[in-house]
């Protein structure tokens, strides 16, 4: 996803002059079109990420959309303060880029992982946490963050194609997949994760409902979602991210508020690391059971019970 | 002139120390150990368009005093300071007034804010200043010298900090907690340009960032403004428990015939 950002991103800034781009000293391979169409609006602030969200809300605060990346983890926890205090409390169009969500950077390990980034930064104020679950909701979601001008985190991983439906023109926080007559379960999945369920949807396409979850906070469900959960009565989340402060937690607290029982809820999440040993990212999503077969299982165990 | 200059010094720390002592509060020592810097920046130097950053934002009384008496906070609002239902808290507040542009409170967060303000500035050639006005013990925080990095490789001549360097910052004395990292010979290696003056007199501090303001030459500005915590009251200077303390009836009767009788210069 990270080259279809920057490459959209280079396209956007020849018309729109009020976007500056700050990086924490990272992208490699991947930011030097942008830096060189950019000129003096592209600023590599270096290893100092807390200066680096600072300086864009002082930028902000004085007319400038501003983007600042660096991988996700590095662009949110160091600088999670400056990210409420700077940035938040003020409304300020900062847009923080972080690559590589979840468990993406793999075998770099841990500190390169970001698996409670929504829940850090969802529950901030004015804040909007974005998870494009395919290569074509990129441009689009860049799109509405400079037309919102507001705090937004967008969550950058694997940038495959949609395809299930590629000719959306638009984008709205519960996308409808796959869509059954008669669903027996209902999935609602968070970003790219998606692509783990090409085995279910090619099984059970007709007896489940699939939902991408695009961003979060979640503050009302959509009405075909609803009525999918309410059809099914069984509802599975897959998210690559803590369950605690995740799309789990986030809809299950509004299916409570609506008043819609279910027979089951299950929620698959990222564990850490339960053995406390390292891998690449499907390494990981095993470990955790967010691989293509253990959801495969999950999947048929909720259609059988 | 400097007649002019001591009346408000008195006339401003008197209201000050009415407001805190109105509602019970502390952060006195620090609030007057700044108030002459800013009165000299906000009643003499800031034009409309520059910015000011109150980055020690513990002496936002000091801040709301100068405003009020500018008139852009009403007296309306600064009587409902430090109080329930307030736009006035001990620390500035978002999205309330337009001379606060920013909430600050926690330490570290102004200088990166006023680079990338004088950094804006820069991009838009305007012709403004950007001033922050830090602790010294402010200066402990990483982003301090994240944020002077940056503003001397972007060439933000535009910026002026203002160091509050009164030596005591939270539990201790600046030279004993870790060392002086408000050290003039930092800022000047940084390639600052850096000058140390009485922070409570306002011909210096004036004089001193007039002269700043002529180097357009692609440094940063530092200004070490060496001040006395407590200023101007005398049981309070140079004590660490008027950072925290409110004041009773019998002190605050006593600090303001100390402010009353006394000349302020040195």
């Amino acid at each position: 996803m990270r080259r279809i950002f920057s490459e959209y991103l280079a396209k956007i800034v020849q018309s729109d002059e009020s976007i500056i781009f700050i990086t924490g000293d990272l992208g490699y391979n991947a930011l030097e079109t942008l830096q060189k169409i950019m000129g003096n609006r592209f600023i590599n602030a270096g290893v100092a990420e807390q200066n680096m969200i600072g300086v864009a809300a002082g930028l902000a605060k004085k007319g400038f959309k501003v983007f600042c990346y660096s991988i996700a983890p590095f662009a949110v926890y160091r600088c999670l303060e400056q990210i409420r205090v700077d940035v938040c409390f003020h409304k300020l169009p900062v847009f923080i880029v972080g690559n590589g969500g979840g468990y993406g950077y793999g075998i770099m390990g841990a500190t390169h992982h970001a698996l409670e980034d929504i829940a850090c930064l969802s529950s901030l104020p004015n804040m909007t946490c974005w998870i494009p679950a395919f290569a074509e909701d990129v441009p689009l979601v860049i799109d509405t963050l400079i037309k919102k001008k507001s705090p937004a985190y967008l969550r950058l991983g694997l940038g495959k194609k949609n395809l299930y439906n590629n000719t959306a023109q638009s984008i709205s926080q519960f996308t409808d997949v796959v869509k059954s007559k008669n669903p027996k379960v209902t999935i609602a999945v968070l970003g790219p994760l998606i692509h783990n369920l090409e085995k279910i949807i090619q099984h059970y396409k007709n007896e489940i409902d699939v939902f991408t979850v695009l961003n979060v906070p979640i503050l009302t469900l959509s009405e075909n979602f609803i009525n999918s959960i309410k059809h099914s009565k069984k509802l599975l989340i897959i998210e690559e991210h803590t369950s605690r402060g995740g799309i789990a937690e986030n809809i299950s607290l509004k299916i409570l508020e609506e008043n819609i029982t279910l027979d089951k809820f299950k929620s698959v999440s990222a564990l850490g690391y339960p053995n406390g040993l390292y891998g690449s990212q499907q390494y990981h999503q095993t470990q955790s059971h967010l691989d293509s077969d253990s959801l495969l299982n999950t999947v048929q165990n909720l259609l059988n019970v | 002139m400097l007649d002019k200059y001591i009346s408000l010094q008195k006339k401003l720390r008197l209201q000050l120390l009415e407001l805190y002592y109105s509602v019970n509060a502390g952060h006195i020592g620090c609030s007057l150990s700044c108030i002459d810097l800013l009165i000299s920046i906000l009643l003499f130097k800031k034009k409309e368009q520059d910015t000011f950053i109150l980055s020690k934002g513990h002496a936002a009384a000091a801040l709301y005093t100068c405003l009020h008496h500018l008139g852009k906070i009403s007296d309306t609002d600064i009587k409902t300071f430090y109080q329930d239902g307030t736009k006035l808290p001990a620390h500035p507040s978002a999205n309330h007034f337009n001379d606060i542009p920013f909430a600050l409170g926690s330490l570290g967060h102004g200088f990166p804010i006023g680079v990338g303000i004088a950094k804006a500035d820069k991009l838009l050639r305007k012709n403004n200043f950007t001033y922050v006005l830090m602790s010294d013990g402010e200066t402990n925080e990483g982003t301090t010298w994240e944020a002077a990095h940056f503003a001397v490789q972007h060439k933000l001549d535009n910026l002026i900090i203002i160091i509050d360097k009164n030596r005591i910052q939270g539990f201790g004395s600046l030279i004993d907690i870790l060392g002086d990292t408000a050290d003039e010979q930092k800022w000047k290696t940084m390639n600052f340009d850096v000058v140390s003056i009485d922070g409570h007199s306002i011909p210096e501090i004036i004089q001193s960032i007039e002269k700043l303001q002529t180097m357009d030459n692609g440094r940063p500005k530092v200004i070490i403004a060496n001040t006395i915590k407590g200023k101007g009251v005398s049981y309070m200077e140079n004590t660490m428990e008027w950072h925290y303390l409110p004041i009773s009836l019998e002190l605050y009767q006593r600090a303001i015939s100390d402010i009353k009788k006394w000349g302020l210069t040195r």
